[in-house]
């Protein structure tokens, strides 16, 4: 009787002692989904599209520049003497919907794309172990008619035959803070090619990682393959390999590839380098946003 | 120490039942604990400099305070500061404070100054909060001053100024990016608590 009255005594009184961990007592916040964020530094992981946007409001001015070959030797001066250069500018509609447009100096080609980002890669809250985007892009050449690789008098050329499309889904999942790897399979619809054996729609697959060096360094490679005989075969696979560098508010990505153009149609379906031979190009993009729209500011 | 109830007679039951009872009320009597806790406390945090202004915003901090002992805890999620800048709200997550392995930043201490039987009463009190504070995995100690007011419906508001060096709790700042970086942050905190 008086053992139990003493347990009960000191069940009662062991609140008082607890003082440790008040926030205990609020218990757990109902956090909202967390999504995995920075996959890749940028919105290319070199000349292909990585599965980030850019956010929303946000506006990124990017400069591509591509040199000339590397075995070009000295008379060339390793490839320095020659470039190619786009000059593009992507914008955030929203944190999922992307638009950009840019200008090569190759073939004077102007291009536009947009890009959706359907599934997010969850960390905490829901699951969703990839992410998902899809990527449609169109490009245009506009040289002279008389310039155009494919010009001839004799026959009737369309306006229809400068423009190309290209679309590709992107799967992607950032496994760990170091290490972020996709998958791009896509095709490329070519409206005007060089022989009827050649396919106007190119079916591809690229698939493409990034490592993470250092907080702010980090290693990018991408390789794009044709399927067969859908190509002449003076074309390659791309593939290329760079670094990506970022400071306060630039992307600096270095990088070598076998590619020239920086537009779907050339770097995937016209690459004519062959890393086995040096045909190689020394190249590098640099990104840098500027906040154009303000997040709301929430009334105090 | 085994509570023997088969042994029990039915004849000391009532004694029992009275006794239990009598104990039950004894802990409400001696822990009237004026508990006081808020789940949208607002911290602010600035840091100005020739180069750049950084300003980042957490409406979503949780809070307790216990006005009978003093003891004040809140927590922050990282994640949940909000910034102009997408970007900028991007490195602050992954090159500084890393809260992937950070998720919270969290205070423990404890505010003198002001009394349970004060609290009770209309009035602003200067008080001081002293405790340890942990950013980035590191706790470093940490002494503020504040300022609790309590208004006519017995809601408690409490405010502080302090700074906070970001160097002291482990997070580095590349040389490059060093002035765009003020050496000490000032923080804000503004807590609007309820009665738990």
């Amino acid at each position: 009787m008086i053992r139990s009255a003493f347990v009960a005594l000191s069940l009662c009184a062991s609140p008082l002692f607890a003082q440790d961990d008040l926030l205990k007592l609020l218990g757990e916040e109902e956090t909202g989904p967390t999504y995995a964020t920075a996959s890749f530094k940028s919105t290319r992981v070199i000349n292909g599209h990585s599965l980030e946007n850019t956010a929303r409001g946000v506006l990124d001015f990017r400069i591509s520049h591509r040199f000339g070959y590397v075995n070009s030797g000295v008379d060339g001066f390793w490839g320095l003497d020659d470039a190619t250069i786009r000059l593009g500018l992507d914008y955030g509609i929203t944190d999922r919907l992307m638009i950009g447009i840019g200008r090569s100096s190759y073939q004077k080609t102007v291009d536009g794309f947009t890009k959706y980002k359907i599934l997010r890669q969850c960390t905490s809250g829901c699951s969703m172990p990839i992410t998902l985007s899809f990527l449609a892009t169109s490009s245009i050449t506009t040289l002279q008619t008389e310039q155009l690789p494919w010009y001839d008098p004799t026959r009737t050329d369309y306006f229809t035959h400068r423009m190309a499309y290209t679309f590709q889904v992107i799967l992607g999942r950032k496994f760990n803070e170091n290490l972020s790897l996709q998958l791009n399979p896509g095709v490329v619809h070519r409206n005007l090619v060089g022989r009827a054996e050649e396919a106007n729609d190119v079916i591809h697959i690229s698939a493409a990682g990034r490592f993470k060096l250092t907080k702010r360094l980090a290693l990018t490679t991408e390789y794009f393959y044709i399927l067969p005989d859908q190509i002449d075969a003076k074309y390659h696979n791309s593939f290329s390999v760079g670094v990506d560098i970022e400071t306060g508010g630039h992307v600096f990505q270095l990088q070598f590839t076998n590619s020239t153009g920086m537009f779907e149609r050339s770097f995937i379906t016209e690459t004519e380098g062959q890393w086995g031979k040096g045909d190689i190009r020394y190249g590098f993009n640099i990104s840098r946003v500027f906040t154009v729209a303000k997040p709301k500011k929430p009334k105090e | 120490m085994r509570i023997a109830c088969t042994r029990y007679k039915p004849k000391n039951m009532n004694t029992l039942k009275t006794i239990s009872l009598a104990l039950a009320l004894v802990p409400a009597m001696l822990s009237a604990q004026e508990r006081f806790a808020t789940r949208t406390g607002h911290i602010a945090f600035f840091s100005e400099t020739s180069m750049e202004n950084i300003e980042g915003n957490n409406r979503k901090v949780t809070s307790v305070f216990d006005a009978t002992t003093g003891a004040i805890e809140f927590a922050a999620l990282i994640k949940a500061f909000e910034f102009e800048k997408a970007l900028m709200q991007e490195h602050f997550n992954e090159n500084y404070m890393e809260s992937n392995t950070f998720p919270k930043a969290t205070f423990k201490g404890k505010l003198t100054g002001v009394g349970e039987d004060e609290m009770k009463k209309e009035g602003n009190y200067t008080v001081t909060v002293a405790g340890d504070l942990t950013i980035h995995g590191v706790t470093k100690p940490i002494t503020a001053k504040g300022t609790l007011t309590v208004d006519a419906a017995g809601q408690v508001k409490a405010t502080s100024e302090f700074l906070v060096n970001p160097e002291d709790h482990g997070i580095k700042i590349p040389s490059v990016v060093r002035s765009n970086i003020a050496e000490s942050i000032k923080v804000i905190v503004k807590l609007d608590y309820a009665k738990m």
